[in-house]
């Protein structure tokens, strides 16, 4: 291959994803800006909190109970190599608490949660109701993306504190029940171990996390192709964007929260 | 009271309008005949802002449609689409209720849903349906529905894209003629846009055909089979031979 044109591909395809990420800040600044600007639309926003927030919980609560059981003997394995078994408590805290606590809830949202926002919101694209709401004097932005950016701006940080508790709780079971833990030292040593600035950088990371996922459903969404391929692939976009979103987001955050 | 100059609008290298003129005069029915392709819908969106134009001027009672209360300028449309465009979570009754339930012309929520039980009834269909989903309701029904929405805040101008495609003939018949009825019982300003030709005869007082992005003819529908025009003349007709190629 010709090195000029080569030269000219990769100029083409660095100049293709700046303008995809200005695109991407420039429907987030929308849409976040849509949220504190009336009319607002409190039914859709309702229904917004049940499906991102109420409906989550049972798959936030499957995998933080598995990963905290699971985190549990594995430090508890691990430590058997160098006799420091008796850190569990502290470790399933830290650990769920600071990074597989949002992280996974994060994920588990981006896959639940962004995944059938830019189908729902792909699908009234390819039929026409996008348009039918513009024609009804209705804002897309605030009724489809700000209802939606503000309940997972609300409901996920509230997602990964119960997903933190059960996982910690998950880890508590095992330990106790297969490792002989004696429970009341177990929970003792967890809270005491816990900071406040834990659980702020797990919050935190929760709501950036929210506003990510929902987002990303949003756009890949209203940036949908025609028909049902056009669908299938906004879906798909939406989730890698949101998971690989929420991984490079969690990496700054913890240098923000965690750096020395 | 709608006067199109001069559109121009293209998709990549493909350019769908190319200077379409056309004037719809106020309380008048207009049908805009064309092939698929013909730039038949985006002229509708067009006027509407849902699609942008690249120049050319509309202009909606001397005024130009792109500038001023964007809101205030669309309630004054109503608009059926094609596939009707109902809100799949929202019950029947809501959706055609939904411009009464928000926004500048929002009314409680008893009397919009009053108002939309009656342009239900007004479409041929009964109150049992109001409760019911669109998934529930078969083509013919969600077209009516469509246009009882349209119709529900009694606009002064109404579109209709493609509104007997995909229905059976029977069906077809029905809506064209509650179009007709519609329109001039409420005096409204019609523009539709089709190829069926039964639908042409029974809803158009004026017709204009779209080809190749510009109006090549138009006038009244009375005198569209002896227009003389090549390109009206083969549509009309469906001819395969003539100035339209076949294929596209």
């Amino acid at each position: 291959m010709n090195p000029l044109s080569l030269l000219a591909q990769l100029g083409r395809t660095v100049l293709q994803t700046l303008a995809a990420i200005g695109r991407v800040a420039l429907f987030a600044f929308g849409a976040i800006s849509h949220v504190f600007r009336p009319p607002f639309y409190p039914r859709e926003f309702g229904h917004a909190l049940m499906n991102v927030g109420w409906l989550s919980l049972p798959v936030v609560g499957l995998t933080a109970v598995f990963t905290g059981g699971a985190l549990a003997l594995q430090i508890y394995a691990g430590g058997a190599r160098f006799n420091a078994e008796a850190v569990v408590p502290q470790i399933v805290a830290i650990g769920m608490v600071r990074e597989l606590g949002p992280v996974l809830v994060g994920l588990m949202i981006a896959a639940r949660v962004t995944s059938s926002i830019a189908a729902e919101i792909a699908t009234m694209k390819v039929t026409e109701q996008i348009d039918a709401l513009i024609t009804l004097s209705t804002h897309p932005m605030k009724y489809l993306v700000a209802p939606r950016v503000l309940a997972a701006l609300i409901t996920v940080p509230l997602l990964v504190g119960i997903g933190d508790i059960i996982g910690i709780a998950g880890g508590y079971v095992v330990a106790v029940q297969n490792l002989n833990f004696n429970a009341a030292t177990y929970l003792r040593n967890t809270v005491d171990f816990l900071e406040t600035k834990d659980v702020i950088s797990s919050l935190a990371k929760g709501a950036v996390f929210g506003v990510i996922s929902a987002t990303m459903g949003c756009y890949y969404g209203m940036d949908s192709g025609r028909g049902a391929q056009g669908v299938g692939r906004a879906t798909k976009s939406s989730v890698e964007a949101a998971a690989v979103l929420i991984l490079a987001a969690n990496f700054v955050l913890t240098g923000i929260f965690f750096s020395v | 009271m709608i006067r199109m100059e001069d559109l121009h609008k293209a998709f990549g290298p493909n350019r769908v309008l190319r200077g379409m003129t056309l004037h719809v005069p106020r309380g008048t029915s207009m049908v805009i005949i064309g092939g698929s392709g013909s730039g038949k819908s985006v002229a509708l969106k067009c006027i509407l802002g849902l699609i942008k134009l690249d120049s050319g001027k509309i202009l909606v009672d001397g005024k130009d449609a792109t500038k001023g209360d964007r809101d205030a300028f669309l309630a004054r449309f109503g608009m059926l689409f094609q596939g009707g465009a109902l809100f799949d979570s929202l019950p029947v009754w809501q959706n055609v209720a939904f411009r009464l339930l928000r926004g500048s012309l929002m009314r409680p929520q008893d009397e919009a849903r009053e108002i939309a039980i009656e342009k239900l009834r007004r479409v041929g269909l009964k109150p049992e349906v109001a409760d019911l989903l669109p998934a529930e309701l078969s083509g013919g029904m969600q077209k009516r529905v469509g246009l009882a929405r349209a119709i529900a805040a009694e606009p002064e101008i109404i579109f209709f894209d493609e509104p007997t495609t995909g229905l059976d003939p029977i069906m077809a018949g029905v809506i064209n003629e509650l179009i007709r009825e519609i329109v001039t019982e409420m005096g409204a300003t019609a523009m539709t846009i089709t190829h069926d030709m039964t639908s042409v005869r029974a809803i158009a007082d004026n017709v204009a055909m779209l080809h190749d992005g510009v109006i090549k003819w138009t006038g009244p529908v009375a005198k569209m089979d002896d227009s003389g025009d090549p390109y009206l003349d083969q549509f009309i007709h469906g001819r395969a031979e003539g100035p339209i190629e076949a294929v596209r």
